[in-house]
């Protein structure tokens, strides 16, 4: 994305230049209010912005969001389902959506309902879902089309840790596969231990970048967590302001 | 402060803000405009009022069997009314009032609590009674004395009964046939109360003197024959109504009692009840077994997964019941014409125009703006035109299949009739469906009730343009050059709403 532009009331992303690269899993971290869901939601098609451009894999998603979406995929903190359909019912409807061969989709909604322990719930609705299974599924819809790029907004809200495991397995697996990942989180260890580079985002603008090496780097630190780098940093923003 | 009286006024403004909120579609600002257009509303409503019952202002006790008949049935239907709605609040407080967990984890008396809130949904009931009859009574008064205002008290001693019958209902059917069930068949069951008198009329007056007209069946001889004598419990509504104090004070003292007799006996269950409720509400449904996924496109994958999940929507099962109750008595009276011709048949045309147009609202609704995964859809690989057209053709097969029947039945006997019938049904369901479309906003299904305060004007757009299309088919059947002045006006108020709409601005 280049110069990617919001305003609301006041400025929500400010001229914001961030690549991710295939392969790569992007961590995007910030203080509340920040700007981290709008910048994610512009990339992902759901918000228009003022300025600014983002290219997917080479497709301008904003002169051909179609072609865009067709290889990304949207997780957002509040899980997207439907409470009366089944979990495999809606990794149907969702292949069905991303245009997915029948024969291939059925096989991947089942491994991947396996994997993230739903196996035994395929076949019951989701009305009775916790907030964590709710989100394992609405995972499942967004893996179920094997795209490209993977967006994620606080994926991790929710889940216990063995799910919570289960889900990074799957996101380390698909990074590996040549899939980019951008992850917003509040949870800075796990951005700390998954992420390959960490964009720190404040009052709309990336006021550093990079892996944990190198932000220690930055800030003249060699040994802090970045729970100390992303405090330090964010409070310099905010003095500044 | 007891905790009693504290959680009297807890209710009380969460009643109050809730009613605001009805009346304002959730916006602060707007509270002076929509006290004024109540005021102009209710100001209006004495017109209709004053046609419909100014002509009985002059009755007086001790009443004939034909009046007192239609008087009683009146204030039955009333009631009829008023235990639907309770019904309805009473499901609602089990299963949607989110601060079950709150107030049952809390120190407080829970039968006090629990007593409170029964006679909340009472004062509800009653309140919102006292309100839609205030016109009328009006006219009594001004028409016929002041001896009338008595019928204010009648209306506050059938909202209480009807409030306490509610709550012994909806416990019961709980008792009988368990949470999971008692959502479902409530709403149906309140559906079918809300209509049902009006419709049994309906069907006895076709049956037996061949019109639609339920003041046939309340005057006629035979409804004389079987009504009780005047000194009859039956009667002490309508004596009460027409200013008899004493019958007044005692059918007051009678709904008191029964609405504290359901306090005591209800008030100490109502935790387990609402306990078991939100248990089942995260007990989970076991769906149809697994089958292969199936072909098709995009559009396609849309259209199956909308169809699913209306045909799983429990809302819509009894608003298509009770559409379909509406149909019963046009049906029949169809099914009556066979053998006797009757000029009077052009009458189910515009009934069955406007339960399209009805119905299609709801749909539309449902399947527009209720998506419950709508940054899923949004960020499918499809424009938004597609997804818009998938939902639309969705909204209009259904209603094709509800009312097919209905219009093929017609062709048989009236080949010229059905086909208006069929265009009505086709144009008052696309409007419908395209007021909703403009006034789209994104909601969860699960908000259906509240869809009617998102906007007022699309509203009350949907139902003037479903009593528009009504009319002129009925008119195009009758006095065709009017139809096309009836046409124009309800083609004005389509264009002035689309005018008026946010998604134009």
């Amino acid at each position: 994305m280049r110069g990617l532009t919001k305003r609301f009331d006041r400025l929500a992303v400010d001229a914001l230049d961030l690549t991710v690269d295939a392969g790569e899993f992007y961590a995007l971290v910030g203080p509340n209010g920040a700007g981290k869901t709008t910048t994610l939601r512009m990339v992902a098609g759901l918000l228009e912005p003022d300025a600014g451009s983002v290219s997917i894999f080479g497709v301008d998603a904003l002169a051909d969001p179609v072609a865009a979406k067709q290889v990304m995929a949207w997780v957002s903190d509040e899980p997207m389902i439907y409470d009366k359909l089944t979990p495999l019912e809606y990794l149907e409807f969702v292949a069905g959506l991303w245009g997915i061969e029948p024969k291939v989709s059925q096989v991947s909604a089942h491994e991947l309902l396996a994997s993230l322990g739903l196996g035994p719930h395929m076949n019951e609705r989701c009305e009775g879902f916790s907030k964590g299974m709710r989100q394992k599924v609405a995972l499942a819809g967004a893996l179920v089309h094997d795209p490209r790029l993977i967006i994620l907004d606080e994926p991790l809200t929710g889940l216990d840790a063995v799910s919570a495991r289960h889900v990074k397995g799957l996101l380390g697996e698909r990074v590996r596969a040549g899939c980019a990942v951008i992850m917003t989180t509040h949870i800075l260890e796990v951005a700390e231990r998954m992420a390959d580079r960490i964009g720190v985002i404040s009052s709309g603008r990336l006021v550093a970048e990079g892996t944990l090496t190198e932000l220690r780097q930055q800030n003249g630190h060699t040994d802090t967590s970045l729970e100390d780098l992303f405090i330090a940093l964010v409070d310099v923003k905010a003095e500044a302001a | 402060m007891s905790s009693a009286t504290w959680f009297a006024r807890h209710e009380l403004r969460l009643a109050w803000r809730e009613w605001l909120a009805m009346m304002t579609g959730g916006r602060r600002k707007r509270t002076r405009v929509a006290v004024i257009g109540l005021i102009v509303f209710a100001a209006l409503m004495h017109l209709p009022a004053w046609a419909v019952i100014g002509r009985f202002a002059d009755l007086h006790a001790p009443l004939d069997k034909g009046s007192a008949i239609v008087l009683t049935s009146t204030i039955f239907l009333a009631f009829a009314l008023m235990l639907s709605q309770a019904i309805e609040s009473v499901t609602r407080v089990f299963y949607a009032r989110a601060d079950l967990d709150l107030i049952m984890s809390s120190p407080a008396k829970l039968a006090n609590v629990f007593s409170i809130r029964i006679a909340a949904i009472a004062l509800s009931v009653s309140g919102m009674a006292l309100v839609l009859s205030t016109p009328f009574v009006d006219v009594l008064v001004l028409e016929g004395g002041a001896r009338w205002f008595a019928a204010f008290g009648v209306v506050v001693a059938v909202g209480l009964a009807a409030a306490a019958l509610a709550i012994a209902v909806t416990i019961a059917l709980f008792r009988l046939i368990g949470p999971a069930r008692t959502r479902l068949i409530a709403q149906i069951l309140a559906a079918i109360i809300g209509a049902g008198f009006v419709i049994a009329l309906q069907i006895a007056a076709i049956l037996s003197y061949g019109t639609l007209s339920r003041f046939a069946v309340l005057t006629s001889d035979a409804a004389a024959a079987y009504a009780p004598e005047a000194c009859s419990v039956v009667w002490w509504p309508a004596r009460a109504a027409l200013g008899d104090v004493g019958t007044l004070l005692l059918l007051l003292a009678a709904s008191l009692v029964m609405l504290g007799v359901v306090m005591t006996i209800f008030a100490p269950r109502f935790a387990d009840t609402a306990a078991s409720a939100s248990a089942h509400a995260v007990a989970s449904r076991q769906g149809r077994g697994a089958r292969a996924f199936r072909k098709g496109s995009r559009q396609q994958a849309l259209r199956r997964k909308e169809f699913l999940l209306l045909a799983r929507d429990p809302w819509l099962m009894s608003q298509t019941l009770m559409q379909l109750l509406y149909l019963v008595p046009p049906a029949l009276f169809l099914w009556r014409s066979f053998s006797d011709s009757s000029t009077a048949l052009a009458l189910i045309t515009p009934v069955i125009v406007m339960a399209a147009g009805q119905l299609a609202g709801g749909l539309a609704w449902l399947t527009i703006s209720g998506e419950d995964a709508a940054d899923l859809v949004a960020t499918a690989p499809l424009s938004p035109t597609s997804v818009i057209r998938a939902k639309i053709e969705v909204v209009l097969i259904t209603i094709a299949g509800v009312f097919t029947p209905l219009v093929a039945a017609l062709a048989i006997l009236n080949p010229p009739q059905a086909a208006v019938t069929a265009c009505g049904v086709l144009i008052g369901a696309t409007s419908a469906t395209a007021i909703q479309l403009w006034f789209r906003v994104q909601a969860k299904r699960s908000q259906f009730r509240r869809r009617q305060t998102s906007s007022r004007l699309a509203t009350f757009a949907e139902a003037f343009t479903s009593i528009g299309w009504a009319a002129t088919a009925a008119l195009t059947l009758a006095m065709p050059k009017v139809a096309i002045v009836s046409g124009a006006m309800t083609v004005a108020i389509l264009a002035a709403t689309w005018k008026l709409s946010p998604r134009r601005a």
